[in-house]
C-alpha cells in the first residue's frame, strides 16, 4: 500500500521536480489519494475529513511550496500527524492498594473479551500479580465454561456460581480472593449492543458496585465505520480507562484504532494477536500509524537510507569498506561508522518497522536503544590502533576501556563480541539475508 | 476549536434523512446536486460501503439521471433505491427456495472468522430448518474453541436438532465424517456443520476447511449443497478479503449477514455482493432463536437511507 501511495505520490509531483514548484492543486490530489488509503483501512469518513484537513493546515505552514523535498515534507507531517492521534506514547494497566484491584472487561458481542481476560491474566502473572477471573457472562450459551476452560489452561482461578447474577458472581468473586490473596480480579462481562439499554444499565451497576481500578473496552481490529458509534457508547456509559484492540493478527490494517482514538482520549493498552493465550502485546502507536498507513515497506526505508548516505558513504568511502570487507579487515572504526550510519536513519524501531517481515519478527518487543549507546562509548574509548587492530585488546586494556567508557568489562566483552557478530552480518547483508541482519540487532529474545 | 473537539461536533450531527434531501429539490432536472451526492457519500461510506463501491454507485446514479431525468422528488428517489438494490439482483431467492432441499441429506456448511456469529447462526437455522418440517443434524466441528460444544448443545436442545460432538481437540475432519454417515443412516434430511472461527490469513486452518470439505464429499460427493460466510455487519473492509479468501479455498455459495440488531449497517456486502457476487441470504437481527430472516434487498436498502 505505502508502495501504492508513494507511486502515486511519484506521478503528482513528478513534473514538479522539473519545474521545482508545488501548488495548491497538488496538495489536494496527493491528499486525495491519502484519503481513499484511509478509508480503505476502515478509518471513520468524518475522522478522515478531519484528518485531512489538519494535514493539510500543517504542511501549509511548513513552507512547503518552497521545500527542496515536498514529498518527504508531506508524508512526514502524515505520519507525525498520524502517531500524535494514536497516544504517542504507552499508558500501562493500572492497580489499586485495595485488594484485589479490579479490572472489567466489556464490549460488543464476540469481539474477544473472554479470550483477551485469560491473556491479560496469564500476563499479569508473568509481571508478579496474582490474578483470579470472576465469569459474569450469565447469558451466552457456555460464556461460563468457556472461561472455566480457559483459566484451566492458563493455570488461573476462575470463580464463578448459578446465581445468574452478575453482579453477585463479582462480589462472591471479590470475596474469594480477599480469602485466597489474590490481588486482581478480572471480570469478565456478557457481550452487549450499546443500544441494548437494559444491558448497558447493567454494566453501569457493575462499575458503580465494584469500583474497578480498569474498565478496558475490547474492539475487533476489523471493526468498520460503526467502531466509532460503540466506542462513544460506552465511553458515555463506563468511562472506560483503556481500549483493547484483538484479532489483528489478520491482514486488517485497524483503522478503527484511529478512529476509536479520536473520538474517546483513552488510551489503547495492549493488542491480541492470535487465539492463543500468550499472543498479547503492548500497544505501540507508531507501528499502528504504519499499519493504518500501509507502511512496512522496504523502499521506503532504501527511501530514507539513499536521503542520508550519498553525503556521508561516498563512492570511494564505500569502495573502501567493501575492500577492507573482502580482505576480512573489518574493524571498530567501521563498526562506529556504520552505528552512526544507522543512527541517522532514525530511531532503531522506526527503521525494523520498514523492513518487511520485521514486525512479526519483533512481536511487539520494544527495540532498545540503550546498547547502541553503550557500543559507542566503548569503541570511542579505545585507542585507534585497538580500533584497528582488535586483536590486540588483552585484559588490562579491557579495563582501561571499560573505566574510559564508564561501563565494565562485560559490556566491553559483549561489544567486543557483537564487533565479530557484525563482521558476519556484513558479510551476509552482501549475501541479501535481511533476516540475519535483524537478528543482530540488540532485540531481547529473538 | 481543537481537532477532538471538532470530531466530537461533527460526530454529533445527525443525517437529515436523505429521502428529506430529495424532497427540498427543484423538479425535473437532469442532474443531482452537490449537496445531495455528498450527503449521500458519507451515508454509503459511513455504512462500510467502501470507498471504490460508493464512487460506482454515485457514478451510475449520476448517468441514470442524465439519461432518465426526474420530475419529481419521488421519481429520484426510486431511482436511488434502484441502484443500490442493482448490486444484489443475482441470487437472492425468497424463502421458499432458500429452504428447499433437492437431495436428502441436505449439507450446509458454516464458516467465517472468530467472533462474528457463526454457533448462534446455525442455531437459528436448524430452528428454521425444523419450522420447515426437517429433521436436522448438527455436526460440532469447531474442536478447538474452548466450550464450543457446550454452547452448541444448548442450540441443538433449542432448537430440537441433533448433534454430533467429539472431544475438545479432536480432528474436526472426523466430526464431519462420523456426522454425514450418521445423517445418511438415520435419513435426516439437513445436516448443518459448525467450523471453528478462522482468519482467512491462516494458511493451515484454511487447508483444514478443505480438508473438512474432502472428507463430505468422499461421502456425498455433489455436497456441500450451500456454503455460508458469516459476516459480522460491525466487518469494514477486511471483510471483502474474508470473502475472496473463504471463497478461494472451498468456493461459498452465499452470506449470514449478523448482528445487524445494533447499529452498524453491514455495508460491506455490497462490496461483496458487486465485486464477488456472493449473495447474501440471510440476516441475523438479534441473539434469540427467532433472529434470523431471509435477506431481502429492499428492506435493506432502505434501512440503509433511512437513518
Ligand atoms: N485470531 C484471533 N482470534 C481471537 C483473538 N481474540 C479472540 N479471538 C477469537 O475470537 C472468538 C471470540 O472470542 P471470545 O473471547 O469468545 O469473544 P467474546 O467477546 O468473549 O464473545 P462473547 O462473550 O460471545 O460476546 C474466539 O474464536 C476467539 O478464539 C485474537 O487476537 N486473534
Ligand atoms: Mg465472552
Amino acid at each position: 500500500m505505502f508502495e501504492e501511495l508513494s507511486n502515486k505520490f511519484d506521478k503528482v509531483f513528478s513534473f514538479i521536480r522539473g519545474k521545482g514548484k508545488v501548488t495548491e492543486a497538488n496538495i489536494d490530489e496527493f491528499l486525495r489519494e491519502v484519503r481513499r488509503v484511509l478509508l480503505d483501512a476502515d478509518v471513520n469518513y468524518k475522522v478522515v475529513k478531519d484528518f485531512i484537513q489538519d494535514v493539510k493546515n500543517n504542511v501549509l505552514s511548513q513552507n512547503v511550496f518552497t521545500s527542496i523535498n515536498p514529498a518527504q515534507l508531506i508524508i512526514n507531517t502524515i505520519n507525525s500527524q498520524l502517531i500524535k492521534l494514536m497516544g504517542e506514547k504507552r499508558t500501562d494497566i493500572h492497580f489499586s492498594n485495595n485488594i484485589p484491584s479490579v479490572i472489567m472487561v466489556v464490549g460488543l458481542q464476540g469481539s474477544g473479551k473472554t479470550t483477551f481476560a485469560a491473556k491479560l491474566a496469564n500476563y499479569l502473572r508473568s509481571k508478579g500479580r496474582s490474578p483470579a477471573m470472576a465469569a459474569c457472562d450469565v447469558y451466552r450459551p457456555a460464556a461460563i465454561e468457556q472461561l472455566i476452560s480457559l483459566g484451566k489452561q492458563v493455570n488461573i482461578p476462575v470463580y464463578s456460581d448459578d446465581s445468574k447474577d452478575p453482579l453477585k458472581i463479582a462480589q462472591n468473586a471479590s470475596d474469594y480472593c480477599r480469602q485466597n490473596f489474590k490481588d486482581t480480579l478480572i471480570v469478565d462481562t456478557a457481550g452487549r449492543l450499546a443500544i441494548d439499554e437494559e444491558m448497558m444499565r447493567e454494566v453501569e451497576t457493575l462499575k458503580a458496585e465494584l469500583n474497578p481500578t480498569e474498565i478496558l473496552f475490547v474492539v475487533d481490529a476489523m471493526t468498520g465505520q460503526d467502531a466509532v458509534n460503540t466506542a462513544k457508547e460506552f465511553h458515555n456509559r463506563l468511562d472506560y480507562d483503556g481500549i483493547i484492540l484483538t484479532k489483528l493478527d489478520g491482514d486488517t490494517r485497524g483503522g478503527a484504532a484511529l478512529s476509536i482514538r479520536a473520538v474517546v482520549t483513552k488510551p489503547i493498552k495492549f493488542v491480541g494477536i492470535g487465539e492463543k493465550l500468550d499472543a498479547i502485546e503492548p500497544f505501540y502507536p507508531d507501528r499502528m500509524a504504519g499499519r493504518i498507513m500501509g507502511h512496512g515497506d522496504l523502499t521506503s526505508l532504501v527511501e530514507k537510507a539513499a536521503e542520508i548516505l550519498p553525503q556521508e558513504l561516498d563512492e570511494k568511502k564505500l569502495k573502501k569498506l567493501e575492500e577492507k570487507l573482502n580482505k576480512n579487515k573489518f574493524d571498530f572504526n567501521d563498526f562506529l561508522d556504520q552505528l552512526q550510519q544507522i543512527k541517522k536513519m532514525g530511531p532503531l524501531s522506526q527503521i525494523l518497522s520498514m523492513i518487511p517481515g520485521a514486525d512479526k519478527m519483533l512481536k511487539g518487543r520494544e527495540v532498545d536503544e540503550k546498547p547502541m549507546k553503550k557500543v559507542e562509548a566503548v569503541i570511542t574509548s579505545m585507542t585507534f590502533k585497538e580500533r584497528e587492530n582488535p586483536n590486540i585488546l588483552n585484559g588490562s586494556r579491557r579495563r582501561r576501556i571499560a573505566a574510559g567508557s564508564g561501563t565494565t568489562i562485560q559490556d566491553v566483552n559483549r561489544v567486543i563480541k557483537q564487533f565479530h557478530e557484525m563482521q558476519r552480518m556484513i558479510k551476509q547483508m552482501k549475501k541479501g539475508k535481511m533476516n540475519n541482519f535483524l537478528k543482530n540487532f540488540n532485540i531481547p529474545n529473538i | 476549536m481543537g481537532f477532538f473537539d471538532k470530531l466530537k461536533q461533527g460526530l454529533q450531527k445527525t443525517h437529515d434523512n436523505i429521502f428529506n434531501k430529495v424532497n427540498k429539490l427543484v423538479y425535473a432536472k437532469s442532474e443531482v446536486d452537490d449537496d445531495f451526492l455528498e450527503q449521500l457519500e458519507e451515508i454509503l461510506l459511513g455504512s462500510d460501503v467502501g470507498v471504490q463501491t460508493t464512487e460506482i454507485l454515485i457514478e451510475n446514479l449520476k448517468k441514470r439521471v442524465k439519461t432518465d431525468k426526474y420530475e419529481y422528488s419521488n421519481e429520484l428517489n426510486t431511482l436511488l433505491k434502484d441502484e443500490l438494490k442493482k448490486v444484489f439482483s443475482e441470487g437472492n431467492g425468497q424463502k421458499t427456495q432458500v429452504f428447499k432441499i433437492t437431495k436428502k441429506p441436505h449439507v450446509v456448511m458454516i464458516v467465517g472468522v472468530n467472533g462474528v456469529g457463526k454457533t448462534t447462526s446455525i442455531g437459528k437455522l436448524a430452528h428454521n430448518y425444523k419450522n420447515e418440517g426437517y429433521s436436522v443434524m448438527i455436526a460440532a466441528a469447531d474442536t478447538f474453541r474452548a466450550a464450543a460444544n457446550e454452547q452448541l448443545e444448548t442450540w441443538a436442545q433449542r432448537s430440537g436438532a441433533e448433534i454430533i460432538q467429539l472431544q475438545q481437540g479432536s480432528d474436526p475432519s472426523a466430526v464431519v465424517y462420523n456426522a454425514i454417515n450418521s445423517a445418511v443412516a438415520n435419513n435426516h434430511d439437513v445436516v448443518i456443520i459448525d467450523t471453528a472461527g478462522r482468519l482467512h490469513t491462516k494458511v493451515n486452518l484454511m487447508e483444514e476447511l478443505k480438508k473438512i470439505k474432502r472428507v463430505v464429499q468422499k461421502i456425498l460427493p455433489e455436497a456441500p449443497h450451500e456454503t455460508l460466510l458469516v459476516i459480522d455487519a460491525t466487518t469494514g473492509q477486511n471483510g471483502l478479503n474474508q470473502a475472496k479468501e473463504f471463497s478461494k479455498y472451498i468456493g461459498l455459495t452465499g452470506l449470514i449477514l449478523t448482528k445487524l440488531d445494533g447499529t452498524a449497517k453491514g455495508g460491506i456486502v455490497f462490496r461483496i455482493s458487486n465485486e464477488l457476487k456472493i449473495p447474501v441470504k440471510f440476516i441475523g437481527v438479534g441473539e434469540q432463536i427467532n433472529d434470523l430472516q431471509v435477506f431481502d434487498k429492499e428492506s435493506f436498502v432502505k434501512a440503509l437511507l433511512e437513518d
